[in-house]
């Protein structure tokens, strides 16, 4: 009698998508549709230059034109000490420009005015004399002897280095290296990406001044960590302040951080009384907000003859641009880069990074790369493809022999984390037949006939999702657990909110399948609301892939504590005691006679109407869950690709994906993110970068120059699955919103060096444009990518 | 989008349209706005009026004519091209390049003649219209005069047309035997702009080539007319040598800016890599044929 629980949709159910029935009638709610009364309109003046100082701003004109109320500037900001905040990362940032503009598209001025189009007039009346000083666009220049002081507002900082973090066994790694028959080398630029939603960010604040209360719209994937900040940042009581995060369009760990329009829209309001709107074009989104990567690797695998990896030497150079910004847990510097190489048993590893500023925007951990983990993996697999080719081994077979084995889990990585669950080689096998790797050679030698080269690329790796636990993982101090708070209503129907943040992800969907797996309540009578800190429990929001593994984690765990109070309930109507009670979804039972139960409907009516003595009536609760483990999904990617050498042109044949992200909630909706991140790694590996010029000029800065790619060129993905529970999640799920992302750009890029072996190519860095691989192809030459880019 | 203040008409005769255009300073045309507009709104372009064509009847033609001419009117829209088959009929290279310009939302909105009107150096069409000897027919208050692309364009987004003139129509000329040709376009992705595009067409007579035309695009100020890489192939047979030669001139014409798509040489290499496959598909669908 016992439910069917895809018909409820519980577990395992591709149900659609509940949030698409109003997104597909454009009938989101996204802050830019917030409209309140007596609004007002905020424009940003942005620097045109990337480096140079302030030698004055003129904003009378501005002033002078019809409708325009207020133009802001540095000084008004450092009236207020509002003119520098602190980052995530214990840096602090220019809210807006006193001194000098340290970037292109540095705010320097704010203009509120009664229209957007006034606004906008009125910025381009400001008048800003600059002198221009030299800019720094990547490491080296940062860090040479004559380097400009980038930072000259911070006191003690006498270079433009940030900090010099390190981790791993240096000892026994350099040993390693002493022992190995074959050193493996390479060198790598991961370029700067950018993870571009199509909303842009935006913010209406709304301060009253007849109840002191600040409400703000915005555009968070982590709304309460915003009240946080904005609490400090403005000294604001914390119950004082409102942050809804409605529809979100996209987020991708761009709208994470804390950033200048919002800050100063709050002002803004707080001065005039009156709310205020600010929405950010395109241009200020790709230009001033959180980026991607960007992130140099000298990179060094200690190899035995017969193919097995003794160790693992990482030395790497982040560029962070002008501040140090980045969301991600304070121990550690570049986030969990650290966790390359944990899909293969290796005995030791060391790995030193040095974070440096130079005059570009400020960022790095954003794009689906969970905390640098991008970095980490496409490093990792473009360094085993390379040491595979030095030893003249087949790089699926030199996986093979590194790969960590089914029992030997729980396993410590090279760097210390602690992998719990995977079936590594059977994923690996799954993608290899599914290609057929047997015939490759054949196909090889038929498209060499057509004057075409092809190539074919592997990517195993798994990557922590999930932070934190609470041990470990904290931003500013505040440990990374999640929350859920469930409400049962008497008939039955019920109220779920998280401190999650969805933003594409599906959490309306999701959650109440889970819901429905615990408590047998049908998903469609669960409603799900997330993003006002007025009535959400504290969360730290969605990034790095962790609503599932974490907030995900807490509505089990919410429900089951609902279901024990329901069994009591059901033991109280069925008048039995409460361990004669057996539970089959959706209903209790009477143990030996399992025609006399109750259902969970009955018991939440129960819950108002006739509820035990001595027990509190209702049938509501919260759970914070603070996970045991980060969770360990595996994914092997393996990409076939055909290159014309007289162009340099590429095509992807194949892309077979092989996913284990441990019991699958909604099966469409993993597919629906793997796809896109398999979309996002070809973007990576293909077209989509964020460069500069010697004079610091963002290329990329629009729609023509930063290109995603759309469903013309994206290539078909054949998608696989293998399902390893994760012992410690409640339900056995692991993270999955990042997996192709991470780990998808290095089987396309292997495959295209696999295409240039016999050239003697080594490395072209990314995107993999056509020009790159010509030249690469002409001089039988590695092609590096570091800005500037050159004019030739 | 938020441009500065502009004024709009949308007259209903070309007359009309003129006049707005004589008695206005600052006025633009805006005909399927897919250029005007996006300089707009990054206030590139902050015209004080705007006179909006689209409500003028019977531009939306394109039709080969008996006398073997070929004409596009002012309102027709990139892809009324790409779906014709009279173009495909008549124009190979016209009909090659239809579906590389832009992407498919530009396409249903953008003109033939806008396109060629804002003389954009990586336009597709001007450089296929340089290629085919075709004109632009521009009207004016004293009534209309003829003017071949390769002089219409007089720099980077500037033409020849004066203030009050409009062009209403393009017209490419007879073909002097069969005509053929091609188009190829390097871009990274749908709607990109060409890093460096190829139109080659050819009038063949008997198998050898009649009237030939080499228009490059993307690889210099403003479109190229590679006319001494066309007269390479005039008279041929399209031999290996005379392609080779007019590859060769073609590359030469080119005067590519490195950047970030890819240095001179690479713009260069591609402009001979492409004259020279354009002509071998030529002669390969031709082999079909025969
Ligand atoms: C995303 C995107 C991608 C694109 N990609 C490409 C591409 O790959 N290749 C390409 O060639 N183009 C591309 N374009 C441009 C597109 O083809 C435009 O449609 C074309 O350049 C202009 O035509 P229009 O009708 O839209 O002209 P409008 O934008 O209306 O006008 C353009 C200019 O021409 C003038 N003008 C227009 N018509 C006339 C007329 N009849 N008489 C006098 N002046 C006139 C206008 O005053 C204006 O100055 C792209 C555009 C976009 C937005």
């Amino acid at each position: 009698m016992a439910l069917d629980e895809v018909k409820i949709g519980g577990l395992g159910a591709s149900r659609r998508r509940v949030e698409d029935n109003r997104f597909i009638r454009g009938k989101g709610n996204y802050v830019d549709d917030v409209v309140l009364p007596g609004m007002l309109h905020m424009e940003i003046l942005r620097s045109p230059l990337a480096h140079a100082r302030i030698k004055s701003i003129d904003t009378s004109a501005a002033y002078a034109i019809p409708g325009v109320r207020m133009v802001m500037t540095g000084e008004m900001m450092a009236a207020r000490n509002l003119a520098w905040m602190p980052t995530l990362s214990y840096d602090t940032q220019a809210v807006l420009a006193t001194d000098k503009v340290r970037f292109q598209g540095q705010e320097v001025c704010a203009v509120i005015a009664d229209d957007p189009y006034i606004a906008r007039d009125g910025v381009e009346a400001i008048v800003v004399d600059y002198e221009p000083l030299p800019p720094i666009v990547n490491p080296t220049q940062a860090m040479a002897d004559d380097a400009v002081l980038i930072r000259d507002d911070k006191v003690n900082q006498n270079d433009n280095v940030i900090f010099d973090w390190e981790v791993g066994d240096r000892e026994s790694t350099d040993r390693a290296f002493a022992e190995a028959d074959t050193i493996s080398e390479i060198d790598l630029h991961y370029p700067r990406s950018h993870p571009s939603p199509i909303e842009a960010c935006g913010s209406i604040a709304d301060y009253d001044r007849s109840t002191s209360k600040l409400t703000v719209y915005m555009t968070s994937q982590a709304p309460h960590i915003v009240r946080a900040a904005v609490s400090m940042v403005a000294e604001i009581p914390e119950h004082m302040i409102r942050i809804i995060a409605p529809d979100l369009g996209g987020g991708f760990g761009n709208k994470v951080p804390v950033y200048p329009g919002y800050v100063i829209s709050i002002l803004a309001s707080i001065l005039l009384e009156k709310p205020v709107k600010w929405i950010e074009d395109k241009t200020g989104n790709l230009i001033s907000t959180g980026f991607g990567r960007d992130v140099y690797l000298k990179g060094k695998l200690a190899l035995r003859k017969d193919g097995k990896i003794l160790g693992v030497r990482m030395d790497t150079v982040s560029d962070h641009g002008a501040f140090f910004s980045d969301a991600q847990p304070s121990k550690f510097k570049i986030g969990l880069i650290h966790s390359a190489f944990a899909c293969y048993d290796i005995p030791t590893a060391y790995l030193t990074n040095r974070g440096v500023y130079t005059n570009k925007a400020p960022g790095g951990v954003a794009y689906r790369c969970s905390f640098r983990v991008t970095e980490a993996m496409f490093f990792q697999e473009r360094m085993v493809q390379a040491a595979a080719d030095d030893l003249g081994m087949d790089q699926a077979e030199f996986r093979r022999v590194n790969l960590v084995k089914d029992d030997d889990f729980p396993k410590r990585t090279p760097f210390g984390f602690l992998t719990d669950s995977g079936q590594y080689e059977k994923c690996l096998q799954i993608g290899l037949d599914a290609i057929d790797y047997d015939t490759f050679k054949e196909q090889k030698a038929e498209a060499a006939k057509r004057g075409r080269l092809l190539g074919i690329g592997i990517s195993t790796m798994t990557e922590p999702l999930g932070a934190g636990n609470s041990r470990e993982y904290d931003i500013l101090g505040i440990k990374m657990f999640d929350s859920a708070e469930l409400r049962v209503h008497m008939t039955g129907k019920a109220i779920l909110r998280t401190g999650a943040k969805t933003q594409g992800q599906g959490h309306e969907t999701t959650w109440a399948q889970i819901v429905a797996h615990e408590l047998g309540i049908p998903a469609e009578d669960i409603v799900v609301e997330e993003g006002d800190t007025d009535t959400a429990p504290f969360g730290m929001g969605t990034y790095a892939s962790r609503s599932t593994p974490v907030a995900g984690a807490a509505v089990s765990m919410v429900s089951r504590k609902i279901r024990a109070k329901a069994r009591k309930i059901a033991a109280h109507l069925l008048e039995v005691s409460d361990e004669d009670i057996e539970w089959e979804l959706g209903r209790f039972y009477v143990r030996g006679a399992q025609d006399r139960g109750v259902t969970i409907q009955e018991c939440a009516m129960a819950a108002y109407s006739n509820v035990p003595d001595g027990m509190e009536p209702g049938l509501e609760n919260n759970a914070y869950y603070d996970p045991p483990n980060l969770t360990w999904p595996f994914a092997c990617y393996i990409s076939t690709v055909e290159v014309d050498p007289l162009t340099g042109v590429w095509d992807v044949i194949r892309m077979v994906a092989v996913d284990d992200c441990g019991v699958r909630i909604n099966p469409m909706i993993v597919e629906g993110q793997i796809m896109g991140g398999l979309t996002e790694a070809y973007a990576m590996a293909n077209m989509q970068f964020i460069t500069f010029d010697e004079d610091g000029n963002c290329i990329g800065s629009n729609y023509m120059d930063y290109l995603l790619p759309t469903a013309w060129e994206t290539p078909g993905f054949e998608l696989h699955e293998v399902v390893t529970p994760c012992p410690h999640h409640p339900i056995g799920a692991k993270g999955i919103g990042e997996c192709a992302t991470v780990g998808g750009p290095a089987a396309f890029v292997n495959a295209v060096m696999d295409a240039l072996k016999d050239i003697g190519v080594r490395n072209i860095d990314m995107p993999l444009l056509p020009d790159r691989v010509y030249e690469a192809i002409q001089t039988g030459q590695d092609v590096s990518g570091h800005p500037p880019v050159k004019n030739r | 989008m938020f441009p500065s203040r502009f004024r709009y008409e949308a007259p209903t005769s070309i007359e009309e349209a003129i006049a707005l255009l004589g008695a206005n300073e600052d006025a633009k045309v805006l005909a399927g706005g897919q250029s005007l507009i996006p300089m707009m709104k990054l206030r590139f372009a902050n015209p004080a009026l705007l006179v909006d064509i689209n409500n003028i009847p019977d531009m939306g033609y394109h039709r080969a004519d008996a006398d073997g001419s070929f004409r596009i009117g002012a309102l027709c829209r990139h892809a009324d091209l790409e779906k014709s088959t009279i173009l495909r009929e008549h124009q190979p290279l016209l009909a090659a390049a239809a579906p590389l310009v832009a992407d498919p939302i530009v396409r249903s909105r953008g003109t033939f003649v806008g396109s060629v009107c804002h003389a954009d150096p990586q336009g597709d069409w001007a450089a296929c219209m340089v290629a085919l000897g075709g004109s632009i027919i521009a009207q004016g208050p004293n009534g209309k005069r003829a003017v071949e692309v390769k002089d219409f364009v007089s720099g980077p987004f500037t033409t020849v047309l004066a203030r009050d003139e409009i062009a209403i129509e393009g017209v490419v000329p007879s073909a002097q035997g069969t005509r053929t040709g091609g188009y190829l376009k390097l871009e990274r992705r749908v709607g990109d702009f060409a890093t460096a595009a190829v139109a080659v067409s050819l009038d063949m007579s008997g198998g050898v080539v009649k009237n030939a035309g080499i228009g490059l695009v993307g690889v210099g100020a403003q479109t190229i007319d590679a006319s001494e890489a066309a007269a390479a192939l005039i008279g041929s047979s399209l031999d290996d040598d005379a392609v080779d030669r007019a590859a060769e001139l073609a590359a030469a014409a080119s005067n590519p800016r490195g950047d970030h798509r890819g240095s001179a040489d690479y713009k260069r290499h591609i402009i001979s890599t492409f004259v020279t496959r354009i002509i071998a598909n030529v002669q390969r669908s031709e082999m079909q044929v025969a």
